[in-house]
C-alpha cells in the first residue's frame, strides 16, 4: 500500500512540476501584455484606451476552455501551430493579462492625483513622476491581488487537460486508470493544489509584512 | 523688474468663469496674502502660476520670462514651489526622501549633495529626528512642515500656499504658521492663500482680497484689515471679527 502511494506521489509531483511550469510562464506573459493593457487605459489618448479596454473585456468574457481550444485547434486554420504546452501558456497568458491590466490599472489609479500634482510642482516630467512615485507605490498596491491571480492561474492550469498537457491531473487521471482508485488520486492531486496556493499565499503575506511601509497596512487603500 | 508679474489672467471651466481679468505684481522678498470666500478662485490662480492648471488667457512673468508661453515648463516649475492644503507627501518614501527627491531627481544634485541640502532644511523646520519615518506615522502639522521642507529644498524663487493650515486640526496650526513666519523673516518671497486672518494682519508685506474670480482691493495689511475701501471687503472680514 504503501509502496503505491509513493509511486502515485511521484508520478503526480512530476505532474505538479509541469502546473508550476505553466502556472509561472502564463502569469510572466500576462504581466507583460497586461502592463501595456493598463499603461495604455491609464495614459493612452483615447483611441488607444478603446482598443485596450476592447482586448480586455473580449477576453475576460470568454470561457478559458474556448480561449484555449481557439488557440490550439483554431489557429492552426492560418498554419499557425503550438504544441499543447505553449498553446496552455498563450491561453492562460492572454486570459490573465487581461485581469492582471485591471489590477495594475486600479493599482495606478489609486495614487492620489495630489501625488502626482505634488511631483509636477517640484518639477518632474511626467516619465519622472511615473518612475519615482506612481510605479513604486502601484507596485505595492497589486501585490494582494496577485497573489489571487496567482491561485486563479494556477487551479485553471488544469484545464490545459482538455487539449493534452500532460499536467498535474492528467498524471493524476494516468494513474486511475490503472488503478481504478479515483477517490484516493483525485484527492492526492487537490492536496497537492491546495498545499501550493496556500503555501504560496501565505508565503506572499509574510513578505508582505516583512517588507511593509506604515500606512500601507491597509491593503490598495490610499490614506492621508 | 519684479519677480512675478500677473496680468490679465483669464480661467473657465465650460461656462464658469472661474478668473476674470486677475492682475497683480510681487515683489523679491515679498509676502502677499491671498484672501476671500471659498470658490472664489484662489486656489485655481496659484495653481495658473506653475501652470499645473492652463490659464486661458493673459500673461504670467517670473522675472520677467512669461510662464504661459514656456515650452519646458519643468523647468519653471523648479523656479516656483508649492504647498499643498492636503500636504501630499509622496507616502512611500520617508521624510528624508520626500525633502531631497527634488534636487536629487530633478535638479540632479549628487545624493550625497541633496541629502546635505535636505538635512540643513528639516533641521530649519524642526524635523531632522524624523528623517527616517514615513508620512503616516507624523501628525498633521508634522506633515506640512515637511510639505514646506519639500519645497524648500528645490531653492525657488516663490512659494505658492494653498491654504496650508485649513486640513489641520487647531492645535497644530501654529508650528506650521511658525515655519511661514520664519520664512518670511529670511526674505522668502511667498504668495499665501489663507483664512487664518490674524496671521494675515501679522505676516502679509499686502493682502489682496479676491471675490468671483477677480480682485477687490489690493493693499496693506492695515489699510485691508482697518480701512477697507470696499464695502464688500468690509462685509467679509466682519464675518472674522464678529466671532
Amino acid at each position: 500500500m504503501m509502496g503505491f502511494f509513493l509511486n502515485s506521489m511521484e508520478v503526480i509531483l512530476r505532474g505538479a512540476g509541469v502546473t508550476v511550469k505553466l502556472t509561472v510562464a502564463s502569469l510572466l506573459l500576462g504581466a507583460i501584455i497586461a502592463i501595456f493593457v493598463a499603461l495604455a487605459q491609464v495614459y493612452g489618448k483615447w483611441w488607444i484606451n478603446l482598443i485596450a479596454t476592447t482586448y480586455e473585456r473580449i477576453l475576460r468574457s470568454i470561457p478559458i476552455l474556448i480561449i484555449m481550444f481557439m488557440v490550439f485547434f483554431g489557429l492552426p486554420t492560418f498554419g499557425i501551430r503550438f504544441d499543447p504546452f505553449l498553446a496552455a501558456i498563450i491561453s492562460l497568458g492572454l486570459r490573465s493579462s487581461a485581469y492582471q491590466s485591471q489590477i495594475y490599472r486600479g493599482a495606478l489609479l489609486a495614487v492620489s492625483e495630489g501625488q502626482i500634482m505634488a511631483a509636477r510642482s517640484v518639477g518632474m516630467t511626467g516619465i519622472q513622476t511615473f518612475l519615482h512615485i506612481s510605479f513604486p507605490q502601484a507596485a505595492r498596491f497589486s501585490v494582494a491581488p496577485l497573489t489571487n491571480e496567482f491561485t486563479i492561474v494556477l487551479k485553471d492550469t488544469s484545464i490545459a487537460y482538455a487539449i493534452g498537457v500532460t499536467e498535474l491531473l492528467r498524471e493524476g487521471t494516468y494513474i486511475v486508470s490503472t488503478t481504478y482508485d479515483p477517490l484516493l488520486i483525485y484527492s492526492m492531486c487537490a492536496a497537492v493544489y491546495f498545499i501550493m496556493t496556500f503555501g504560496t499565499n501565505k508565503f506572499v503575506s509574510l513578505l508582505e509584512k516583512g517588507f511593509a511601509i506604515p500606512g500601507y497596512e491597509v491593503r490598495g487603500v490610499e490614506r492621508g | 523688474m519684479k519677480l512675478l508679474e500677473v496680468k490679465n489672467l483669464k480661467k473657465r471651466y465650460k461656462d464658469k468663469e472661474v478668473l476674470k481679468n486677475i492682475s497683480f505684481d510681487m515683489d523679491k522678498t515679498e509676502t502677499i496674502v491671498v484672501i476671500g470666500p471659498s470658490g472664489t478662485g484662489k486656489s485655481t490662480m496659484l495653481k495658473c502660476i506653475n501652470r499645473l492648471v492652463e490659464p486661458d488667457g493673459g500673461q504670467i512673468l517670473l522675472n520677467g520670462q512669461d510662464i504661459t508661453k514656456a515650452r519646458r515648463v519643468e523647468k519653471l516649475r523648479q523656479r516656483i514651489g508649492m504647498v499643498f492644503q492636503e500636504f501630499n507627501l509622496f507616502n512611500h518614501l520617508t521624510v528624508l526622501d520626500n525633502v531631497r527627491i527634488g534636487p536629487w531627481k530633478v535638479k540632479k544634485l549628487s545624493k550625497e549633495k541633496a541629502t546635505k541640502l535636505a538635512m540643513e532644511i528639516l533641521k530649519n523646520v524642526g524635523l531632522d529626528d524624523r528623517a527616517n519615518a514615513y508620512p503616516a506615522e507624523l501628525s498633521g502639522g508634522q506633515k506640512q512642515r515637511v510639505g514646506i521642507a519639500r519645497a524648500l529644498a528645490m531653492e525657488p524663487d516663490l512659494i505658492l500656499f494653498d491654504e496650508p493650515t485649513s486640513a489641520l486640526d487647531p492645535e497644530l496650526v501654529g508650528e506650521v504658521l511658525e515655519v511661514m513666519r520664519n520664512l518670511a523673516e529670511h526674505g522668502m518671497t511667498m504668495l499665501i492663500v489663507t483664512h487664518e486672518m490674524s496671521f494675515a494682519k501679522d505676516i502679509a508685506d499686502r493682502v489682496i482680497f479676491m471675490e468671483n474670480g477677480e480682485i477687490v482691493e489690493d493693499g496693506t495689511p492695515e489699510k485691508i484689515f482697518n480701512a477697507p475701501e470696499k464695502e464688500r471687503t468690509h462685509q467679509f472680514l466682519a464675518q472674522f471679527t464678529n466671532r
